[in-house]
């Protein structure tokens, strides 16, 4: 009877073993499932530079402003006015929480060569300063900002140590959550073993700079009696703070829409099952260089505008202008749309940021826009600013973001000519859900485009290669020449086709010359026929009046015979005595 | 022993003349360092700085609020606040060699003799 409520309420206690205490921070919460372990200490560890205060402050910050939990912040290194000038251009208001009593800084300045250490001591004063702190405004959150500072400034180790694990031991009896930033070590995650005290929590923040580009990491080493994300994270500090981008973390649970869009290009609508594009889909347009990627991104955007639409341009590689001006060589006027405020252009060298602020910036842009289509061309410019696994990472929350919001995502994408032409370069094919790939057909002296739909999930696509032709008045496709030739396009095609025409022509001529001459054979020998059968009929004649003769003849004789007969018949009994004579005559012989 | 009783801030002073050593003595609570660094003081004043010293004493359970001023950290800690510059002392004063160096009182290259 009562087993089965003990073992519901050790559960339940076991559920309830690990609270948790919300950041706030966008990202962190996720991979965390939840939060910091509430009334435990967290460690949060990196090199210099790498966002340590900055996380330790949002989370104080988020405490006090989102989740009415004050927050206490022990500062070792920086002043109260440093720290809310710093975090100041975040947006974060410090001035405002320190004044409502939401948040208390308590700046501890140690200088070594100003103190003399002369016998035993603790660092009770700390605990009270912290205590005080933490009572005078009901404090639930706690950061010390960095502890490490007291080996600095203190000699003597073993006190240190023992103070801290004292220090640690207090935070958890009085259940304030707090983040203990350390400075990362060689060979070990802080410099002094501050993960000897701090074990229930570690975050480790990393900052690389890798061909010129810097990328920020964070990643949980440990968190102990609880799951969370594994993998290193890359994470930015955008406007408005941390944001952490759990990438393998999210899940697959984007509205679709089963509305059509069109690419703009009649005859590609009929490609991709007669409608176009999906809605919210993403589109990616691969091929090597001046194959027309941009120009089928620019009627896309065109028929959007045409709509009605808003969409956002982020060109990498041209300048908006650039692009106007391009454009209307192909008959798109594209500047009315940016005069009417429904396109907008959006134009950055790659090298000029890293990948985080580039998909910051993309991100904000959109979120302030709320565009029905981005363009992005090319993904392959972003490769300069980040190697080719945080470029993919980075474009697959980009489309996963744009997933979110239905926003259709039309990428290009630059191969070059030496690589597989299916193979984007940052290899995102899997990623997105229409590929079109477009590639030089060279023959007869000539380079032309051929544009196929490599795949179109969920559209009963053409599996058709087509020419793609750029025409003053807009992109057109043409179905290729396929013969015994092979695949023939540009003026090999057209050369083809008069070749044909010729062909035909004179098969023409050849089959009514041939039926001409039949029919003159036909009436020769009909004449033939003809004169035989007179010749026929005139050996006929001849015969008829042959065997008539012969007829007659052979009637005379018989007529003759029968003639002769009946005269024989009458001298009958004198012929038979004759004959009887005879024989007696020769019976008497 | 002397003990540190009564208010906390006490002028612990002896002649009324004005002192030249203003010593503060940051403490949490009588604790055995507490009374021990009190002690300690008491002495090394009588014996180097006798009659121009005054000792306030200043328990941080009672004004929490204080120890930032003089960025108080560990305790017992000793504050040399006159003459200036500034000076701290941390500990219970017990290495007398290392207080006098420390209140300027000793030439501070003896400190590093092992």
């Amino acid at each position: 009877m009562r087993s089965p409520k003990l073992k519901t309420a050790k559960i339940e206690s076991l559920l309830s073993a690990l609270p948790k205490c919300p950041t706030g921070i966008k990202g962190l919460d996720e991979i965390t499932l939840g939060g910091l372990p509430r009334g435990r200490p967290t460690l949060v560890c990196g090199g210099a530079g790498c966002g340590k205060t900055l996380l330790g402050m949002e989370f104080l910050v988020r405490g006090a402003s989102e989740f009415d939990e004050p927050g206490v912040c022990l500062s070792f290194e920086e002043t109260g006015d440093e720290l809310a000038s710093n975090v100041a251009s975040l947006g974060f208001d410090v001035a405002t929480l320190l004044a409502r009593k939401k948040l208390a800084i308590d700046h501890i300045y140690l200088e070594r060569s100003l103190i003399e250490e002369a016998g035993e001591y603790d660092l009770e004063a700390l605990f009270v300063r912290l205590g005080h702190a933490v009572d005078s405004i009901g404090a639930k959150r706690v950061l010390l900002d960095s502890i490490e500072a007291l080996f600095a400034g203190l000699e003597n180790e073993s006190i240190l140590r023992s103070e801290l694990r004292r220090l640690f031991r207090w935070l958890k009896d009085r259940n304030l959550t707090a983040v203990v930033t350390g400075e990362r070590g060689e060979g070990a995650l802080t410099r002094y073993g501050l993960e000897e005290y701090i074990s229930d929590c570690v975050i480790l923040l990393d900052h690389r700079v890798s061909d010129g580009v810097l990328t920020r990491r964070l990643r949980i080493v440990k968190y102990r009696g609880s799951t969370h994300g594994t993998n290193e994270y890359p994470f930015l500090i955008e406007h408005d703070g941390i944001s952490v981008l759990p990438v393998t973390s999210m899940d697959l649970r984007h509205a679709t829409s089963d509305e059509r869009v069109s690419t703009g290009v009649p005859a590609l609508d009929a490609m991709l099952g007669g409608k176009g594009y999906f809605q919210g889909s993403s589109i990616l347009v691969s091929g090597t260089a001046g194959t027309g990627k941009t120009s089928l991104a620019a009627e896309c955007v065109e028929a959007a505008c045409a709509r009605g639409e808003k969409c956002i341009f982020f060109s990498f590689e041209e300048s908006p202008n650039q692009i106007i001006r391009n454009m209307r060589s192909i008959g798109l006027d594209l500047e009315r749309y940016v005069d009417k405020g429904l396109l907008h252009f959006q134009a950055a060298r790659p090298t000029t940021f890293g990948l985080e602020m580039h998909l910051v910036k993309i991100y904000r842009i959109i979120k302030e826009i709320n565009p029905s289509i981005v363009v992005v061309d090319p993904v392959t410019g972003l490769l300069h600013s980040g190697t080719a696994s945080e470029t993919r990472i980075m474009l697959l929350r980009l489309i996963d973001f744009l997933k979110e919001k239905q926003i259709t995502a039309f990428m290009t994408t630059l191969t070059s000519g030496a690589d597989a032409q299916e193979q984007t370069e940052v290899d995102i094919s899997s990623l997105v859900d229409t590929w079109l790939l477009l590639r030089d057909i060279e023959s007869g002296g000539e380079r032309n485009r051929g544009l196929y739909v490599l795949k179109a999930r969920g559209i009963a696509h053409s599996n058709q290669i087509r020419e793609l032709l750029l025409t003053d008045h807009g992109a057109e496709l043409r179905d290729v020449y396929l013969g015994e030739a092979g695949l023939l396009t540009g003026s090999a095609r057209v050369t083809q086709e008069a070749k044909d025409e010729s062909a035909a022509l004179w098969a023409r001529q050849e089959i009514e010359r041939k039926q001409f001459l039949l029919a003159r054979k036909r009436k020769a020998i009909d004449a033939q026929i003809a004169a035989l059968q007179v010749e026929l009929e005139t050996e006929a004649q001849e015969s008829r009046q042959l065997i008539a003769q012969e007829e007659l003849k052979l009637k005379k004789w018989e007529q003759d015979r029968s003639e002769m007969a009946k005269s024989r018949s009458v001298k009958k009994g004198l012929q038979e005595g004759v004959g009887r004579s005879a024989k007696t005559r020769g019976g008497r012989k | 022993m002397t003990r540190p009783a009564g208010p906390p801030d006490n002028n612990e002073g002896q002649a009324p003349r004005t002192p030249v050593w203003d010593l503060r003595l940051y403490v949490a609570g009588q604790t055995a360092k507490s009374l021990q660094a009190f002690a300690n003081l008491k002495r090394i004043c009588e014996e180097h700085l006798a009659g121009e010293y005054r000792i306030e004493v200043i328990d941080l359970l009672k004004n929490p609020q204080l120890a930032t001023g003089d960025q108080i950290l560990a305790l017992p800690t000793l504050v040399r606040r006159l003459p200036e510059p500034v000076r701290k002392i941390i500990g219970d004063l017990s290495n007398t060699e290392r207080v006098l160096v420390g209140l300027d009182l000793r030439a501070r290259t003896e400190k590093r003799v092992p």
